[in-house]
């Protein structure tokens, strides 16, 4: 049949099957974490600390250091700089995120055209080398993707509440700057993990994408997360087999399909019937 | 990892055998503000057990700064704030917080059932989840306040007077010994105000202090045993016969106020602020509940 050699063909390529586990994984931690992200308006952050882990991974890549410890230091450092830069409020949130992620970036730019015939794999942090993942990088991914999973199931609660109601939540005792923190932090880790899939340029995608079409149809927070979880993980899958069979860029294609599926939901999405987002006034009672 | 207090742990709210002198709530000295612009200046003031109080005032006048003071959100720039013989925000456990329903993203994926839960997070902790009793602790708080039938509502499809029950639900369910709330009854029909008002004067009278904030002084006067008039300074407090009083309601909105017999009507809020600090400084008055 030739539908079930399509799909099984690929699988007898140990790399195929190494980068399908690799997807699945990072799009379920992207789906977690990116619910949260997108209900604290943080997307514009995600797309920001996805830029600033580059200068991390160029120094890595200098030293012959572990990439995921560069990538998860500098975008850490960028993610509690830029916390803290609007903490002390001269700045709007997303002035600060503007400065700090393009100054990162060009640092990595920077460093990285210090590298002679830099170009070859330039394109492979930018946009993503799943295919070339091996089994280390799949348990480091993996040990990374417990934790960033346990925090949340952990604190679930606390994130939630903070992120819906911060001032009822510290008034109720919740440590609400220490959890906006962790949360960034967790922000930042979560790139990490992602950044060998699809790339510096593509993560805000892995994290947005399947959040923002999760929320167009969900009423509850649980359905939220239980749909982008469905999206994020099933939408890579579809991605590397596409992309086997086109012979296109797997962290593009991932990317596309999750986009479609977006687009899709956006137009087949019944339109709430309650106010408009953001709205103050009440419906009319 | 370890949080402040388990539910059992609690203190017990003050009982008769505390001395009734010991407000449940003190501000001493207080100046508190955002950036380096004051809100509240030189602000003392003790709420005592059971009280069914309303702050008023003009808006930018404090209502809210004074709020946040009590919940421990807003630190003081000078003074001290206590609540329950602690400072502020080391009680949290025993305190309710309500915010305006302006700040509040009714657009956020969430329903009735789990606003309301929200309330036992706290107490919960991390690592603990729901249990039944807190389960049954939301349903109790959703049927004093008459939303058991919306509990699987996104809380954009409710009506403005549903919407504060929610939130009113939540505190409920927290079960908490001080009620803070901002602006509880702005934009309600009558029956939901009857309703919420009625509900807190049974938690007061239980021994639960009630703190509101509000700029409806027909409600007050309904409603409200005691009041607090604040314009950037405690103007006047004590009992909520105080709001009839043309000479504190001038003196609490700066002269931007029309009283016409029962009804009082603003001129022009936006204004409050155009008279010299300087001169309100006379009128400054503290009176003690």
């Amino acid at each position: 049949m030739p539908v079930l050699g399509a799909v099984l063909d690929p699988l007898a390529f140990p790399f195929f099957v190494r980068a399908l586990a690799a997807s699945a994984l990072v799009g379920l931690v992207c789906a977690v974490v990116g619910s949260y992200m997108v209900l604290r308006g943080l997307a514009f952050m995600g797309d920001a600390l996805s830029h600033s882990a580059f200068p991390g991974v160029v120094a890595a890549y200098l030293v012959k250091g572990p990439f995921y410890l560069g990538a998860a230091i500098a975008a850490v450092a960028t993610a509690l700089a830029i916390g803290w830069v609007t903490r002390r409020g001269q700045l709007r949130g997303d002035t600060a995120i503007g400065v700090l992620f393009a100054g990162m970036f060009a640092a990595g730019v920077f460093l990285f055209s210090l590298i002679p015939n830099y170009v070859g794999d330039l394109f492979g942090f930018l946009f993503g080398q799943i295919l070339g993942i091996g089994i280390g990088d799949l348990i480091a991914l993996s040990a990374l993707s417990v934790i960033v999973l346990g925090v949340v199931a952990v604190l679930w609660k606390e994130f939630l509440y903070s992120t819906f109601d911060p001032l009822g939540a510290e008034a109720a005792g919740l440590p609400v700057v220490r959890l906006d923190y962790l949360f960034l932090a967790l922000i930042a880790l979560t790139i990490v993990i992602s950044l060998q899939a699809v790339g510096i340029i593509l993560v805000v995608a892995m994290l947005v994408t399947p959040a923002a079409t999760a929320q167009l149809v969900s009423q509850s927070f649980g359905r939220l997360v239980s749909i982008a979880i469905a999206i994020g993980v099933i939408c890579p899958v579809i991605g590397l087999y596409a992309s086997y069979w086109l012979n296109s860029a797997t962290g593009a294609t991932i990317v596309l399909v999750e986009t479609a599926v977006f687009v899709i939901a956006l137009i087949v999405a019944r339109r709430p019937a309650a106010s408009s987002p953001g709205s103050s006034q009440p419906p009319a009672a | 990892m370890i949080q402040k207090t388990a539910p059992t742990a609690f203190q017990e709210p003050a009982g008769p055998d505390t001395p009734a002198a010991q407000p449940v709530i003190a501000l001493r000295d207080v100046t508190a503000g955002y950036g380096d612009r004051a809100a509240l200046e030189d602000v003392s003031l003790d709420i005592a057990r059971g009280s069914l109080l309303a702050v008023f005032g003009p808006n930018g006048g404090g209502k809210t700064t004074l709020l946040k003071l009590i919940a421990g959100i807003l630190r003081p720039w000078t003074g001290r704030v206590e609540t329950f013989g602690l400072r502020a925000g080391d009680a949290a456990r025993r305190i309710a917080y309500v915010p305006q329903a302006e700040l509040v993203d009714w657009s956020f994926p969430i329903t009735v059932w789990n606003v309301a839960m929200m309330g036992r997070f706290a107490r919960l902790g991390p690592f603990r989840q729901p249990s039944k009793t807190d389960r049954a602790a939301v349903i109790a708080a959703l049927e004093r306040v008459g939303m058991i039938d919306e509990s699987r509502t996104q809380i954009g499809r409710l009506s403005g007077g549903q919407r504060r029950r929610a939130f009113l639900a939540r505190a409920i369910a927290a079960e908490p010994d001080l009620y803070l709330l901002d602006e509880p009854v702005t934009g309600v029909d009558v029956p939901t105000e009857e309703d919420l008002m009625a509900l807190l004067a049974i938690e007061a009278e239980s021994g639960r202090t009630i703190v509101a904030t509000t700029h409806d002084l027909a409600a007050v006067s309904r409603h409200f045993a005691q009041v607090v008039a604040v314009n950037r300074r405690i103007v006047a407090s004590g009992d909520a016969s105080l709001v009839r009083d043309p000479d504190i309601l001038a003196r609490t909105y700066g002269g931007h106020l029309l009283v016409l017999g029962e009804r009082a009507v603003l001129l022009d809020d936006a204004h409050h602020h155009d008279s010299p600090s300087g001169s309100e400084r006379h009128f400054h008055e503290q009176g003690k509940p």
